[in-house]
């Protein structure tokens, strides 16, 4: 990931929050991982909704979450899936299942895409791509889990 | 009210899979297809009153009756099936349970899908059925998943078949079979877009690497085509010019459009609808005579033997060393290519695995015919293991 300046404008597609989804990008703005979680239910949820998948009399809440997880699936593309992304083959695309439960489509940074296997540890990378936008990436956790 | 029996496919058409279209229309695409697969079945337009086709680009809102203008149809029954490549089956079931309900009594399934040449400008102009690559904003795939690269199907079929691999273990051989198998059915299909053109293990994994595990040659090219089929109620299709092929079963589960929320990996939404079809149909799995496999990728096929109940969970690998899959051996599966060797024509593609099923029962199929074919079983399969619709068709209602 290269550090994004005028001269070398971002070239990827960037997300479009909308205000249910804006407290998610807010937070990773400041470099926390942030998501919704069912009051009935206790259950955390991702992608943010605007309605809660456990019925209309339940409320979701914002709670930041530990940024750990492991990988539950993972593929290393060899060809770009986009023309954007020719420069980064190459790269990991990864289902990031979170010690809290729901599952994040990211990509793996910081390592030898060579060296990424399901079950991987690991933990959130924030990458400020642009001023507004910062994407949530995970990398491998040095340390074991707990 | 079960609709086992109670309806039948009476005719069916198909354009042959191209890489390219050009100046032809969805729409036009769409009306041909479907007026050859009502001449199939020896019917007159006026005789069908009943319409579903594929979403496509050019008719955003309103299609089915931008169609049924287009081919001059009076319908009392119309509608957009919208299940990627579970449309055709879904199709289908669904015009069999609008004739068994009483609302029509004939539906004509239609599927198309153009593809221009690359332009100037570096686009290509793809107005597919369903697969049209319409970019929407806000929508959770947009904001979730393309930032990531997260982008089009090869990744997500990756990311399952590695999951396998870790879970079950499966090798590239045992994978590359699948499409070796395939490749030659297609060599007996004169209409196939690899017609002639044979494979071995050896050339399926020597071919590049797109996205780990699989190679090129595991996964569907994207081809321009058409293909319907008519529906017709049991009683009808007894008195028309091809031998009926009767849905007996069918059997449809949904739980996720991105592959990142799916419940599984590994244990699909197929199992559901695989088990609804063959409890509608009182049949065994082991009565079934011809698999017509959603086959976008190799590792789609193997999850179908699974989790349709062919092969023990885990086995599959081992179930596809030990049968022979090709049109004339123990275990013919796809017969007419399968879209890895026929060609992904979008959401007609998908219709494939139901024309072809629907001619080997009315025993059409010629130089690629199935012995004693009475009884198959049709899966489709959406998006990234999303949308599934298991049907089992048969010659006796």
């Amino acid at each position: 990931m290269t550090e994004p300046s005028p001269a070398t404008p971002y070239g990827k597609p960037l997300p479009d929050p909308n205000p249910v989804t804006r407290p998610f990008w807010d937070a990773a703005r400041e470099h926390r991982l942030r998501l919704q979680r069912s009051r009935k239910t206790g259950t955390y949820i991702h992608y943010p909704r605007a309605v809660s998948p456990f019925g209309a009399d339940d409320e979701l809440t914002w709670e930041d979450v530990s940024g750990r997880g492991h990988v539950w699936s993972y593929t290393v593309a060899r060809r770009a899936t986009a023309p954007q992304f020719e420069a980064d083959v190459p790269y990991v695309i990864a289902i990031v299942e979170l010690e809290e439960g729901p599952h994040m489509t990211a990509n793996i940074i910081g390592c030898d895409p060579d060296t990424v296997r399901v079950g991987l540890p690991v933990e959130a990378a924030f990458v400020d791509v642009t001023p507004e936008v910062t994407l949530v990436q995970f990398r491998p956790r040095t340390a074991p889990a707990e | 009210m079960t609709l086992r029996g109670r309806t039948a496919i009476v005719g069916v058409a198909e354009h042959r899979p191209t890489r390219y279209t050009e100046g032809a229309t969805t729409l036009g695409m769409l009306a041909d297809v479907a007026m050859r697969a009502i001449a199939d079945a020896g019917l007159e337009p006026a005789e069908v009153d009943g319409l579903l086709t594929a979403s496509f680009a050019e008719a955003p809102f309103m299609a089915p009756a931008t169609v049924v203008e287009y081919m001059g149809l009076d319908v009392h029954y119309s509608g957009v099936v919208d299940l990627g490549g579970a449309t055709g089956a879904g199709m289908v079931a669904r015009a069999a349970a609008a004739i068994t309900a009483g609302l029509c009594e004939t539906v004509v399934c239609t599927t198309a899908t153009r593809r221009e040449r690359r332009t100037t400008g570096g686009q290509r102009s793809s107005a597919s059925s369903g697969f049209a690559g319409r970019r929407v904003d806000r929508t959770p795939e947009s904001e979730f998943e393309t930032p990531f690269g997260a982008i089009g199907a090869n990744y997500g079929y990756a990311m399952i078949a590695n999951r396998y691999r870790h879970e079950y273990g499966v090798t590239a051989e045992q994978l590359a079979k699948i499409a070796v198998a395939q490749r030659y059915n297609a060599c007996h299909n004169p209409d196939a877009l690899f017609f002639g053109q044979p494979i071995s293990v050896e050339d399926v994994l020597q071919s590049p690497m797109i996205v780990d595990p699989l190679h090129l040659l595991e996964i569907v090219m994207p081809v321009a085509g058409a293909a319907a089929v008519v529906v017709t109620s049991a009683k009808k299709a007894k008195k028309l010019k091809q031998r009926p092929v009767y849905l007996l079963g069918a059997g449809e589960h949904t739980t996720h459009r991105s592959i990142t929320y799916a419940p599984s990996l590994t244990d699909t939404a197929i199992r559901a609808a695989a088990d609804a079809a063959f409890a509608m149909a009182g049949v065994r799995r082991k009565d079934i005579a011809l698999a017509s496999l959603y086959d976008c990728y190799t590792i789609t096929v193997l999850l179908t033997l699974e989790d349709a109940g062919f092969a023990k969970k885990g086995q599959g690998g081992a179930f596809v060393e030990s049968h022979n899959l090709q049109f004339d051996g123990d275990f013919p599966l796809n017969p007419h290519g399968g879209q890895l060797s026929f060609g992904q024509a979008g959401i007609a593609g998908g219709m494939s695995h139901v024309t072809e099923a629907a001619r080997q029962l009315m025993g059409r199929a010629q130089g690629r015919q199935v012995r004693k074919c009475d009884l198959a079983f049709v899966n489709g399969n959406g998006g990234i293991m999303s949308e599934q619709v298991s049907l089992i068709l048969g010659r006796d209602n």
